[in-house]
């Protein structure tokens, strides 16, 4: 009798466990699983949302890496990566650095420098539009103030539309960063620095060989999450760039967005996230095992 | 050596407001702007940040060319009502992984977890697919359900988890030996002790919706229920460069925003630390 009680309780337990994780379980099974496995079989096909899909195999596939405009939006986004990481990193671990005490004010310093990472890419991307224009730009009327000849035409010019681009990103996203490193920070013991002076290191010595060191768990999840974010770079290229001039700006995202919306190719722009999908696994994996690596190394 | 140590804090606080100029400075510029006349703009000093004369004009152009009370109101009303549902899914299912036994529970909450390394656009066109067959196109259904089941509800149920493990348990046992149910625990206990926990993710998530724009965008062409940030691009492709206009719009779009952050501070930074993509 009693073991008969006891499953019962267990039955009802069950019951009641999967009536608490039910709701999200079937909203996430049809529009996020179901989703992924429909993309899977859209990327198999043409398809223009107004005429029934058609299989065509692999066709979608091989059009891409025959794509010039594809090719150069993967061009863009290896630029983009190289010119936002690293100096992403250095910029949120110094900021954090010098953040990183008790200073009269010292809160508006925090919060003034982590403002751009919550306000929306759509508005403040409308800014920096104008801040940018040649003619009517505050940029480049402060670079003629301190006597600059030779303005750059910064967004229409193929040289300078992706180092603004990259400004505009590095300017928006480091603060969000900058508040990781805080509390990675917060997280170093203080005898550390205390055992350092005793061996007489100096500041540099200290930030070199206790700081820098003992933050790489920060830098790690920081620069996956920055090498995401430079891959899913959207925003600013529709309202800055739009690709232009010349597809010098146009990225992955914005590539797959007007394959699918503004020429209704679905098939061929599911077959290009998945490309993208895949690449961004393919590094998120090399970067957890090379992590691994490395620990094992004794680093 | 008190000299150098004071030498070292003027320069540190040199460089810190340096940096603070050029991190505040785009939100002034566009603020002031937004007061300008259109003469100031064009043909005065880019430099000088005070309107003069200062006047309302931009912000009354800008009103009657798109309806932009709409679109705040819009945006307010879905900033609030999806992470509110978002957050009480969450923590019903986040409940069930801390503190329910049930057979699979440690193999669904994986498969959930792989949810948020999974890249939103994978699932865009689909979603849009599903949108469109379901009839959801330009109406409020598109706005609200297809964004609650995202990565953002995979992250609330992980977020509330980790706080529901660090709440006792004897609050509960307690309850559940009186012969409370677990929903009467989940309802009465659990949830009136994890208030700071809740607000964070309540921040976050306004914080998300207000700045969506992709997925708003594909579904919604209809003035009457587009939110914000979309129809800052309509009007940006209505008046091109007029940054008289557009400044004032923006100043729309982003201060709701900046007044919740100045007010909630704490509860935006919490959310990255205790993400545990803080680096831990």
């Amino acid at each position: 009798m009693r073991s008969l009680d006891g499953s019962r309780r267990q039955v009802r337990q069950t019951l009641t466990a999967w009536s608490f994780i039910l709701p999200s379980l079937i909203g996430l099974g049809i529009f996020v699983y179901g989703s992924l496995v429909y993309s899977l079989y859209i990327s198999f096909t043409s398809w223009d949302l107004l005429t029934p899909a058609k299989w065509i195999g692999f066709a979608n596939y091989a059009r891409a890496f025959r794509d010039e405009s594809f090719i150069q939006c993967l061009y863009n986004t290896v630029y983009f990566l190289v010119a936002i990481v690293p100096l992403g990193i250095v910029f949120a671990m110094a900021m954090a650095m010098a953040l990183n005490r008790q200073l009269p004010g010292i809160g508006f310093f925090r919060a003034a420098y982590y403002m751009p990472s919550i306000t929306s890419t759509i508005a403040i991307g409308m800014v920096w539009l104008w801040i940018f224009n040649p003619d009517q730009g505050v940029l480049n009327a402060i670079l003629k103030l301190i006597g600059v000849s030779n303005l750059p035409r910064w967004l229409e010019s193929r040289v300078w539309a992706k180092p603004a681009l990259s400004i505009m990103r590095l300017w928006q996203v480091s603060g969000y960063y900058m508040i990781m490193y805080l509390s990675g920070l917060q997280n170093i013991p203080n005898e550390l620095y205390e055992a350092a002076e005793i061996d007489g290191a100096t500041g540099w010595q200290k930030t070199r060989y206790v700081t820098v060191p003992l933050l790489s768990n920060t830098t790690f999840f920081a620069t996956i999450m920055l090498i995401i974010e430079v891959f899913n770079l959207f925003e600013a290229v529709y309202v800055m760039t739009e690709g232009r001039p010349g597809g010098s700006t146009n990225t992955i995202l914005y590539y797959i967005y007007a394959q699918a919306f503004q020429r209704y190719r679905m098939g061929y722009a599911s077959a290009m996230a998945w490309i993208l999908f895949v690449i961004l696994f393919v590094i998120t994996l090399i970067q957890f095992a090379a992590r691994r690596r490395k620990e094992e190394i004794g680093f | 050596m008190k000299r150098k140590k004071r030498l070292h804090i003027a320069v540190l606080y040199a460089i810190l407001i340096l940096v603070a100029i050029v991190m505040i400075f785009p939100f002034v510029w566009s603020v002031t702007a937004s007061f300008k006349t259109s003469r100031q703009i064009y043909s005065g000093n880019p430099l000088d940040l005070i309107p003069n004369p200062a006047t309302l004009n931009n912000y009354r152009k800008a009103l009657s060319v798109l309806p932009f009370h709409r679109f705040l109101l819009n945006s307010l009303v879905l900033a609030t009502i999806v992470p509110v549902i978002s957050i009480t899914l969450a923590s019903m299912a986040a409940y069930s992984f801390a503190r329910l036994q049930f057979k699979g529970r440690d193999f669904i909450f994986m498969l959930l977890l792989g949810v948020m390394m999974l890249p939103g656009h994978v699932t865009l066109i689909p979603r849009y697919a599903l949108a469109r067959k379901l009839g959801w196109i330009n109406k409020y259904t598109a706005l609200i359900i297809p964004p609650i089941f995202s990565a953002s509800l995979v992250f609330n149920i992980f977020f509330m988890r980790q706080h529901f493990l660090s709440i006792p348990r004897e609050l509960e046992e307690a309850a559940l030996i009186d012969g409370c149910s677990p929903w009467g625990v989940w309802r009465n206990i659990i949830m009136p002790n994890s208030k700071p926990a809740i607000a964070t993710l309540a921040i976050i998530g306004f914080k998300t919706e207000w700045n969506s724009f992709l997925w708003p965008n594909v579904v919604i062409n209809d003035f009457l229920k587009m939110p914000i940030q979309v129809g800052l691009t309509y009007l940006q492709t209505n008046v091109q460069s007029s940054w008289d206009i557009l400044m004032a719009a923006t100043t729309l779009s982003i201060i709701p925003l900046i007044v919740i952050f100045m007010c909630f501070q704490r509860y935006f930074m919490a959310g990255i630390l205790t993400s545990g993509l803080g680096g831990r």
